[in-house]
């Protein structure tokens, strides 16, 4: 029997010829992700412990994101712990706020991920960096002490799902329509303690960036993580941003790798798509939602924040108004002058945007778009749980940078086709 | 022994069990203030120490903040029984060394009140208000050995002596 490219990827972490799902594994780890939200109470942890050291000051990066710049007091002690530690430890890859982005924006783009790696992160989201055929998973704080301290940490290999996604994407239509699309199919759970590999022509098709967008959501189907093989395209991705380390090793799945369930998709007949409140499972067809009126469009996130999506999103809304608040926030500085050098800003502006510094902020309900009772977002990020930007009574609808675009024209959920 | 506090209803997340808005700290005593505001606002002034939640499926969806275990370990709860659990809440009740009990049928044989006594070892749930046992699979060695360790940390610290 064959191994997927999750089982390989896991077995070299933990020195084995083969592992099998359900095998308990303690696997090396490559990448460390820290973050500001779990970062800091880890870092607590290793030191009421006395286990405060760090396994490898090269392999773990910083940046904070969720809340930064400091929303609040209590923020600011956050940061300020993880500040305090990453500078004692002389963390080599620290990005300090000025460079400071979305984590998985900015791993990606800084050339942090390399295919056949383990990364793991204390946030739910790490299952992006399965886009470069790469092992990425969230984790919360013990374990990322843990990581931190040992560079290891046990994990139960994952039975493997397979997407086969055929066709081609429809204008208008983009790789947030077909994960929705996967999502409604399968449910929220459809892929509880899952490897999710996305494999077919659409792909191919695919920038890095929308693969990404892909794979962030992975965990919206309860995934551990989800992947998607090498090709030309995360080659020539990797050859652009990879730094420091630039060797890898490239994996891929078995002819006769065993998958527990094995959906397939016709990409072309797929329509831009709206998950409505409150989970990200609830995607439907924009021609079944259109004319619901908003209150505010958000356009940022590991999920869209990156500058394909902000293209998308100012192509649209060009020589136009928005009709609400609509905020733009570029995930990383990199992606912010970029945006700003190919005037897209500009476009922003002309149309009544307001375009934040690159953070997680409203995403999560933090800050800079909170939701008030009763008010209705539409949302290029991946999570529309109860109180997920806001109040509790306040509803998030998540779509595609296109849709969101489309929809702050007119102020209510719109077919981005409409302005194409 | 406890009493349980049933949701009958699948995918409670981490927002639900502690928004964002109180993410700003990682202080146990603080987050408990806020545990499953957004589910039941009553929730903190009805719960008591050695309480039991009992929801359906898909019990910590969505992200990875260990707050939510420290939120609802805060608020006194010793344990959470579901269907089923969503993965990494399900990580970091263990190594947190929380009790987190898979259960096909303890929503069904659960209300809302009940008192009820755990036999984690056994893999028994005995239902002192409704005079009947829920019986199920223990928790696998090695989560329990590092909850009996005390969670994930005192664990390695343990094993590398
Ligand atoms: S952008 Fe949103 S989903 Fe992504 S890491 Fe930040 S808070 Fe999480």
């Amino acid at each position: 029997m064959g191994m997927t490219i999750t089982e390989k990827i896991l077995a070299k972490a933990t020195g084995k010829e083969k592992v099998v799902p359900g095998e308990l594994i303690n696997a090396n780890i490559d990448v460390v992700l820290f973050i500001d939200v779990t970062g800091p109470p880890a870092v607590s942890m290793l030191a009421e412990k006395g286990m405060d050291k760090v396994f490898d000051k090269e392999k773990i990066v910083v940046t904070p994101d969720h809340f930064q710049p400091a929303k609040d007091i209590k923020s600011a002690e956050l940061h300020k712990r993880l500040d305090e530690w990453a500078r004692r430890h002389n963390i080599k890859y620290y990005y300090k706020i000025g460079r400071a982005g979305v984590c998985h924006a900015l791993l990606p783009e800084q050339g942090h991920i390399r295919p056949g790696e383990v990364i793991i992160g204390p946030d739910s989201h790490t299952c992006t960096y399965g886009a470069f055929a790469a092992f990425g998973t969230g984790v919360g704080s013990t374990d990322l002490a843990a990581a931190i301290a040992t560079g290891r940490l046990w994990f139960k290999v994952p039975a493997s799902m397979r997407f086969i996604l055929n066709g081609s994407l429809g204008p208008g239509v983009y790789s947030k329509d077909v994960i929705l699309t996967v999502i409604a199919r399968i449910g929220v759970d459809g892929a509880l303690y899952r490897a999710m590999e996305f494999v077919g022509p659409t792909l191919a098709e695919m920038s890095m960036e929308a693969r990404m967008t892909m794979t962030n959501m992975a965990i919206e189907a309860g995934g551990k993580n989800g992947i998607i093989g090498f090709d030309k395209e995360t080659e020539q991705y990797l050859d652009e941003h990879l730094k420091d380390k630039t060797d890898y090793t490239i994996y891929e799945s078995d002819e006769d790798a065993e998958y527990v369930r094995v959906e397939e998709f016709d990409c072309s007949i797929i329509e831009p798509m709206v998950a409505l409140p409150h989970l990200p499972g609830n995607g439907v067809p924009i021609s079944e939602c259109a004319g619901k009126t908003m209150d505010q469009a958000y356009i940022g996130s590991c999920t869209n924040g990156r500058i394909e999506d902000l293209r998308i999103a100012a192509k649209i809304l060009k020589g136009k108004q928005a009709a609400i608040r609509t905020i733009v926030v570029p995930a990383t500085p990199t992606i912010w002058k970029q945006a700003n050098d190919e005037g897209l800003f500009d476009i922003f502006y002309e149309a009544g945007c307001v375009i934040a510094a690159p953070t997680c902020g409203a995403c999560l309900g933090g800050f800079m778009g909170v939701l008030a009772a009763g008010e209705k977002c539409v949302s290029t990020t991946n999570r529309n749980f109860i109180g997920r930007m806001g109040h509790p009574e306040s509803q998030v609808f998540l779509a595609s940078p296109a849709t969101a675009a489309a929809s702050a024209i007119e102020g209510k959920l719109e077919d981005p086709r409409k302005y194409l | 022994m406890g009493r349980a506090h049933v949701y009958k209803r699948d995918h409670t997340n981490t927002d639900e069990i502690i928004p964002a808005r109180y993410l700003n700290t990682d202080d146990e005593a603080e987050l408990a203030k806020h545990c499953l505001e957004d589910l039941d606002k009553d929730f903190v002034s009805k719960v008591r120490p050695g309480d039991i939640i009992v929801a359906g499926e898909d019990f910590g969806c969505g992200s990875s903040r260990e707050h939510a275990v420290w939120a609802i370990r805060g608020a006194g709860v010793q344990a959470v029984i579901a269907k089923s659990f969503a993965r990494i809440f399900y990580r970091n009740a263990i190594n947190n060394g929380f009790y987190v009990i898979e259960s096909p049928d303890g929503l069904e044989k659960i209300n809302d009140g009940d008192e009820l006594e755990i036999d984690y070892k056994a893999g028994v749930i005995k239902n002192i208000t409704a005079g009947i046992d829920i019986k199920f699979n223990p928790l696998p060695d090695f989560a329990l050995e590092i909850i009996n360790n005390g969670g994930l940390l005192e664990h390695i610290t343990k094993q590398q002596k």
